[in-house]
């Protein structure tokens, strides 16, 4: 076991400023009404930094910005911009326990994981990207003998960016890769209720993107997003958060025809057939695993499996041996690397779980574990703590239906595979899903009927840079992650040729 | 017999954001992060449709303030009643009242059988 020192404290490996501007032009701009406000760590609930606090006229400047630096930044080699991408991954690499311990304390996740995952996931992100614009091609199409159609991929210009407080980094990541990769130039906004980590991130690699390229602006949605969602000066924009904004945004998209990008969450499934437990075996414990992972991130993931559907077969025994594995989350202070699951990211966040777990008791689910909120003493009982919880019942109850975000899981039964499949598809929903099962004709079958853009086979969680992520239904349009994210970011410019010497006969 | 209420706390709250964005309207929203909480907007500025139910009107100094949700949200929520409340906190979206350090949030009742039965039929 070790334990970090909390950043800024003697001995930490990462020290927050006591206050953060606006970033733009490859410098810190004061905000132009002069207002900050505070950020706290849910960790003790104690304010640890304070944020500008942006409106429009700052989202005007770092779209200046922006478009001063598009045009140069747009015409660099894909060589010379996979060489940037991969000096920020070397850079975050040098500086992962610093990055990790600051991520940790903004957002309340366990250290544990932004030193396993978070950021090495966001360090090898940038250097996936950096790959594959290297190897994308055009296309040269012979339409005739004298008729060529050439297919070029160019950038779509300045793009924005609206990041969610889950994983402030990663997702910061997943975004930014791609649209510089592609050659874009881009405007982003963290979540306020994460918005410190990413300037410690840039502390470590602002040197290395020319002026312009990359603008962090932040501030609170209604007054810093949505004069950047709404701006006529984007080429698109990206949103990962819920679905009433998300649908703002398309609304403010339509009215400057530009595309957008968006994810909205979900409510996964996370089926577990009979076979699972034929014997008790090392992968009998590993589909235990699988469904502990709703704790994963304190339940803060789009993907969160937070419907565990289980055959009744081995229903009881299943769920029996799953609670004790539940029961066996360590939960304690998320800069001790021993630390399984930390703090929700805000109070407003503990307090909907909470209201959540409230609905589900009124509807008749059965609390089998956890279920209420958790004081850790000392520093951390200013902090939102939440035990991770089992609730049985039936999928038409709210705790069923909505995504609590937070470490709860509804559990239900399930007779056979057509059972199966119809509650896992009893949903507004179709971001992720996860199918457990010896059998892979079965669990091909289930993974293709179930309506989601991913589905984990014996296995869940795995965010690889090279797997595509996003969802059906109401969980968003377009993807993120893959080379196809290129995609989301690029103009097709299509340069039809003619070779012949001859008019063409209509005049 | 309504289907939406809200506590005093969220009346004010709402005194307070009409005197600076003139009229209201709520749309509940459901996903990810921030999702299931309702989001609050001057009113027009969220376009509603045929999607959309309208809720009720909350009524504020004899001003009704609308609230929405999307039909088939509303199709798994149509069992219980919602009441709008406020907490300290900072919600993301673009809801009016996050710069001011506190949230609206959604309480929810199972509706009795006599609601049931006069406002589901």
């Amino acid at each position: 076991m070790a334990e970090f020192a909390a950043p800024g404290q003697q001995g930490s490996v990462v020290a927050y400023q006591e206050r953060y501007d606006h970033f733009i032009g490859g410098e810190y701009v004061a905000p132009a009404k002069g207002a900050y406000f505070e950020n706290p760590t849910p960790v003790t609930g104690q304010v640890f930094t304070e944020i500008a606090r942006g409106t429009a006229e700052d989202v005007e400047k770092a779209l200046d910005a922006a478009h001063g630096a598009s045009r140069a930044w747009g015409r660099t080699s894909p060589a010379e911009r996979a060489n940037v991408l991969n000096r920020i991954a070397d850079r975050m690499e040098e500086n992962l326990e610093a990055i990790a311990v600051a991520e940790c304390w903004e957002n309340g996740k366990p250290v544990r994981e932004t030193l396993a995952a978070d950021i090495p996931l966001a360090i090898d992100h940038f250097r996936y990207f950096a790959g594959v614009i290297r190897a994308q091609e055009g296309g040269i199409s012979q339409i005739d003998q004298d008729l060529v159609a050439y297919h070029f991929q160019e950038p779509l210009g300045v793009v924005g960016q609206i990041i969610p407080w889950n994983f402030p980094i990663l997702m910061a990541t997943w975004k930014l890769a791609p649209a510089l990769a592609a050659g874009n130039c881009v405007v982003l906004k963290p979540a306020e209720q994460t918005p410190a980590s990413i300037h410690v991130l840039l502390s470590f690699i602002a040197d290395l993107l020319p002026p312009g390229v990359l603008n962090v602006v932040n501030g609170f949605g209604v007054e810093a997003g949505k004069p950047l969602a709404s701006s006529s000066r984007i080429a698109k924009i990206a949103f990962t958060g819920e679905t009433t904004t998300g649908r703002l945004i398309m609304q403010y998209a339509s009215e400057n025809i530009i595309p957008v990008t968006l994810e909205l969450g979900g409510k996964s499934p996370n089926i577990f057939f009979e076979d699972v437990a034929a014997t008790r075996d090392s992968f009998y414990d590993k589909a235990l695993e699988g469904f502990t992972m709703f704790a994963l991130n304190q339940g803060e993931v789009c993907t969160c499996p937070s419907r565990a559907l289980i055959q009744s077969s081995i229903y009881d025994q299943f769920l029996a041996d799953a609670t004790e594995r539940t029961k066996a989350v360590k939960q304690g202070n998320p800069l001790d690397t021993d630390t399984m699951i930390g703090a929700q990211a805000s109070n407003d966040q503990l307090e909907k779980i909470l209201s959540y777990i409230d609905i589900g008791k009124q509807e008749g689910a059965k609390l089998v574990t956890g279920g209420e909120r958790a004081d850790l003493g000392g520093d951390l009982s200013g902090g939102y703590y939440v035990t991770p919880t089992i609730f049985e019942g039936d999928n038409k109850m709210r705790i069923f239906q909505e995504e609590i975000f937070g470490p709860v899981v509804s559990v239900a039964r399930f007779d056979d595979y057509d059972d199966a499949v119809k509650t896992a598809n009893d949903t507004l929903y179709g971001l992720g899903a996860g199918v457990w099962s010896r059998d892979g004709g079965t669990a091909y079958r289930a993974g293709r009927d179930i309506q989601a853009g991913r589905v984990w086979v014996n296995n869940y969680h795995a965010y690889p840079a090279h797997a595509a992520f996003g969802g059906y239904k109401d969980s968003g349009i377009g993807r993120e992650n893959h080379r196809m994210m290129l995609d989301h970011y690029q103009q097709t410019k299509n340069l039809l040729v003619s070779y012949s010497q001859n008019a063409q006969g209509f005049f | 017999m309504d289907r939406v209420a809200l506590t005093q706390e969220a009346a004010e709250l709402i005194r307070r954001l009409r005197a600076d964005h003139g009229p209201l309207m709520f749309h509940q929203s459901g996903g990810c992060c921030d999702g299931s909480a309702p989001m609050c907007y001057p009113a027009g500025e969220f376009r509603t449709g045929g999607s959309d139910t309208h809720l009720g009107d909350l009524v504020v100094d004899d001003e009704p303030v609308p609230v929405w949700m999307s039909a088939k949200q509303f199709e798994y929520w149509r069992h219980t009643h919602l009441t709008i409340d406020v907490v300290p906190g900072r919600g993301s979206g673009f809801s009016l009242e996050a710069p001011l350090g506190v949230r609206f949030l959604i309480r929810s009742r199972l509706l009795t059988d006599e609601e049931s039965l006069a406002l589901n039929g």
